[in-house]
């Protein structure tokens, strides 16, 4: 039976654990990947790297490449500059030339290019080049940065889009990219009154993505448009800039974005684009780049912080001032690291409600790989911070880790560091489900023996980065079958599925007749980028609008036609307006949500986030006090995602996120030498696989509604990060009394632990 | 500098692929992965390109493989099966349903790798405990990290081929 509008036979679409709408293309090995596109007269490109940390280039010699047999062409960015005189793009900062001109900045910076219609004939080619360099004083340490002679850049280049770094432009001598301060209360005044004053700094090491595809854009010079067809989760953002570095109107730029083979915030502004595009227009030809694994470490990383938190407390565990000092390890480029240092920084005093806070936040150049935005912007490093923080406060006045909590978390209402009041946080709600799923307040089985046990919690939070633009649109066909176009990029978070979702229930049809169109410039409209746990709520709104619109519209079709909508099927509308089937009725739909900026200074704001995101974790391990070895025996995950859109698919991203971070917490570990990468492989960098999952993991979505969300929903795939490495840390402390303070956690850590508490600490 | 001798040797093979007889051109360098993309089949991806993480897994005269470690010429003769081999009535086998049911992949990038091992899995153990299945796939590497979901698909595929 055709559809009548607003009574969809299925039922309600929004809040079904519905299967992927890709799924069968997944299962298939069929699903669209740019990495399977291939396009007649296509070359590959191979790119040359640098070998030295800071240096200035004083030749390259590109004549052997040149000359290897099969070799279309070898550029460097003398070539680039011919066609784009400022080749430097990045979305805070201009700072990041398509091949290293004069200098580079860190050991892994793209210098020349290869291009050849064989990949093996490339591959070789880029060996053969050869860079001589003098190298400079180089710093990776992102305190030292703070104050090293060694300066990353010689000037700062703001780009001039966000207005609170304006101020930073041709500032000299520094590598500060970005200083942000919040002062709330009185500080000093108020430790000065504390009964006790606590102190301690956090270290979080380099991790990176690793998305299983690496890396890869297709650039395709046709005769009235560039059209990049690439794995990129910010499609718009690739247009504009694009179109910026060449001069060109938005619309003579094309960016194309299939399924993603994983994202988590790798694949964000400019990556690989800009370089493929100037080599396509300058070749003439199609060309392909895919990074192979290893050189994603040689592309974008998570920022390594030093934390350092103090706190004044008062005797029933009342914190009553913070004073937090974050130092973020950008790396060489800015990429979004300035806006992690301010969005996340005014989070960094935790989800606790305190009067006196100062927070002074620092985004740092080093001569190492560039940093970016990793499932959680920035956010995993201040929770590991101020919760370990919150343990080794409570251990030390004697007060249970839930107790402390309660006492001091933000409720409903409060303001936040910032002054803006939280509104639809959870955050008591998902402290007291883990409790309970916990079964915190009952006896626990310390072990005995060389086997001991121990749990931990802890909980955080994350404002949403504002303000950001969404646009749909969604094309109802004469058939009642409806089109949704929007730019959000499907990475495997579901987000076709949920889209689908969106505009199903708010025009009341079935979800199996809603189709998704993939991000294309050319045809789906502006959106800022898939990043943040931003789509479900701003994407979500725009589709859900641009639905109502195409409602109304087909409201006003039936009426003009002298027909119930609320009887007819959506076909006869058509067919009575047109004859036939014919014809389409598209709605449109925007959403950008109130924002005031934070004050300079003092970083107060009414209004810092739509919505809050809150996750809590809860871990139980077993430690072996003779090697220092330890297990995670359990891990529950509590989140406030709102109202659930797909309640399976959110399960899957509390997991997978937490799964992630669990790498992050244990194993996963970028080395360096000189700034030079040394485990840059799969074999020397180990992600979790799937015997690192532990005997139980249990993750929900507490009952909460988002009110300004639409249908009550907000983003979820962040949240299960949070609290992961502080709550696995406290649990260790909590078996064994060994705190670490640095990431990530390692059997030899708590070795050297055990053994400093028996008082015959091993040597260095 | 010395000259890099590039002059790549190719020769004609022919292997079954999918239950059809080909005849291909490979490149002494070229694996396996490679190989299959010339026959327009991309399910089996080279990621990590060391045989770590089981994104291009291929199936070769029975036994699962690495892609990208499996030199093209090798298959010379072979009977080689992908993620595309199709399906009795050109549907879904119980492996790939019980994926979609359970939710057992996020980007999809390592999913066929997965379900190819799963049924490697199935056919040698029916009813695998959780231990065998987490010993079973462990090398296979899934970033979005649905494991959880994986092993329920297992079981419920289990569950499927028995009927």
């Amino acid at each position: 039976m055709a559809t009548i509008l607003g009574k969809s036979n299925s039922g309600s679409a929004f809040g079904q654990s519905l299967p992927r709408v890709e799924g069968r293309a997944k299962v298939t090995g069929r699903a669209e990947y740019v990495h399977n596109l291939r396009l007649p007269g296509m070359l590959h490109g191979k790119i040359h790297r640098s070998t030295a940390a800071h240096a200035r280039i004083k030749s390259i010699d590109v004549t052997a490449a040149r000359e290897l047999p099969g070799v279309y062409a070898v550029y460097t960015s003398a070539d680039i500059r011919k066609l784009i005189p400022e080749p430097y793009y990045g979305p805070a900062f201009h700072d990041q030339p398509v091949l290293a001109i004069d200098k580079v900045h860190y050991v892994g910076e793209p210098v020349a290019l290869v291009l050849a219609e064989d990949v093996h004939v490339a591959e070789a080619a880029a060996q053969l080049i050869a860079v001589d360099y003098e190298e400079l004083p180089a710093v990776f340490d992102e305190v030292e940065a703070m104050t090293s002679q060694a300066v990353v850049h010689e000037t700062l280049k703001p780009a001039g889009t966000f207005p609170d770094l304006k101020h930073l432009k041709g500032k000299r001598d520094t590598n500060v990219a970005l200083d942000f301060h919040l002062r709330r209360g009185d500080v000093k005044k108020a430790f000065a009154e504390a009964d006790h004053v606590f102190e301690h700094t956090f270290k979080t090491q380099q991790v990176l993505h690793l998305p299983l595809e690496p890396f890869v854009t297709l650039a395709d010079p046709t005769p009235n448009q560039l059209v990049i067809h690439t794995a990129s989760q910010s499609p718009s953002f690739v247009r504009i800039e694009i179109a910026r570095l060449l001069g060109w109107p938005e619309t003579r730029v094309r960016v194309k974005v299939p399924y993603l083979g994983g994202g988590f915030g790798a694949k964000l502004y400019i990556k690989l684009e800009a370089l493929v595009a100037a080599a396509a227009l300058i070749s003439g030809r199609p060309v392909k780049i895919a990074l192979t694994m290893d050189e994603q470490f040689y592309t974008l990383t998570k920022h390594a912080t030093t934390l350092r938190i103090k706190s004044g407390v008062n005797k029933d565990g009342k914190i009553i001032a913070r004073e937090c000092e974050a130092w973020w390890n950008g790396g060489a480029y800015a990429d979004i690291g300035p806006r992690i240092t301010q969005k996340s920084g005014f989070t960094a005093p935790g989800p606790y409600d305190i009067d006196h806070v100062a927070i002074d936040s620092y985004a740092l150049y080093t001569n190492l790989t560039p940093a970016g935005a990793l499932r959680g912007f920035g956010i995993p490093q201040l929770v590991w911070a101020y919760e370990s923080h919150t343990d080794m406060i409570a251990k030390a006045l004697k007060i249970d880790p839930l107790a402390i909590r309660r006492k001091n978390i933000l409720r409903e209402g409060r303001p936040q560091a910032t002054g803006t009041p939280m509104r639809d946080a959870g955050i008591e709600k998902v402290l007291e489900r883990l409790a309970t799923r916990m079964k915190w307040e009952q006896a626990f089985d310390k072990g005995g023996g060389t086997i001991r046990r121990g749990r931990g919690i802890a909980i955080g939070f994350k404002a949403s980065i504002s303000p950001t633009t969404s646009v749909a649109i969604v094309n109802v066909s004469a058939d009642g079958s409806c089109i949704v176009y929007c730019s959000t990029v499907d990475m495997g978070q579901g987000s076709d599925t949920a889209m689908a979702q969106f505009a199903a229930e708010a025009l009341g049809i079935p979800v199996e007749s809603v189709s998704v169109v993939h991000p294309d410039t050319d045809v789906t409209p502006y959106d800022m980028a898939t990043l943040g746990s931003r789509s479900t709520y701003h994407m979500g709104h725009a589709v859900k609008n641009a639905a109502e619109d195409a409602r109304d519209k087909l409201l006003q079709l039936a009426k003009d036609v002298g027909l119930s909508a609320e009887t007819t099927p959506i076909p006869d509308i058509f067919r009575k307006k047109y004859g036939m089937q014919a014809g389409n009725i598209v709605g449109v739909g925007s959403f950008i949500p109130p924002y005031t900026p934070p004050e300079p200074g003092t970083g107060q704001t009414p209004d810092a986030t739509p919505f809050w995101m809150i996750g809590a974790t809860g871990a139980e391990v077993e430690v072996d006090t003779e090697t220092g070895e330890f297990k995670i025996m359990r891990l529950v995950n509590l989140v406030d995602v709102g109202r659930p859109v797909n309640p399976a698919i959110v399960e899957t991203q509390i997991s997978g996120a937490t799964i992630m971070q669990l790498g992050f917490t244990l194993s996963e570990c970028m080395n360096f030498d000189a700034g030079q990468c040394t485990n840059a492989s799969l074999a020397d960098y180990r992600i979790p696989g799937i015997r690192d999952v532990p005997p139980v993991m249990e993750n929900e979505a507490v009952d909460m509604v988002q009110q300004t969300g639409p249908f009550g929903a907000k983003g979820v795939g962040e949240s299960g990060t949070f609290g992961v490495s502080p709550a696995i840390a406290s649990a260790i402390d909590d078996a064994v009394g060994v705190r670490l303070t640095s990431l990530p956690l390692t059997a030899e850590a708590v070795y050297r632990g055990l053994r400093a508490q028996a008082g015959k600490p091993l040597q260095d | 500098m010395a000259k890099m001798n590039t002059v790549a040797t190719h020769r004609n093979i022919s292997f079954t692929l999918n239950g059809r007889q080909v005849t291909a051109l490979a490149g002494n360098h070229q694996n396996l992965v490679e190989l299959l993309q010339g026959q327009g089949l991309y399910g089996a991806r080279e990621s990590c390109a060391q045989g770590l993480c089981g994104c291009c897994t291929v199936i070769v005269n029975g036994a699962a493989v690495s892609g990208c470690l499996t030199m093209a010429t090798l298959v010379d003769g072979a009977e080689v099966r992908t993620i595309e081999e199709p399906q009795a009535d050109g549907g879904l086998d119980a492996v790939q349903q019980a994926f979609i049911e359970t939710g057992a992949f996020q980007c999809g990038f390592c999913t066929p790798g997965f379900i190819l091992m799963t049924r490697q899995l199935l056919d040698a153990h029916p009813n695998p405990t959780e231990d065998e299945i987490r010993h079973y796939l462990s090398g296979n590497l899934c970033r979005c990290a649905a494991y959880t979901e994986i092993i329920k698909a297992v079981k419920l595929a289990a569950k499927k081929r028995k009927g």
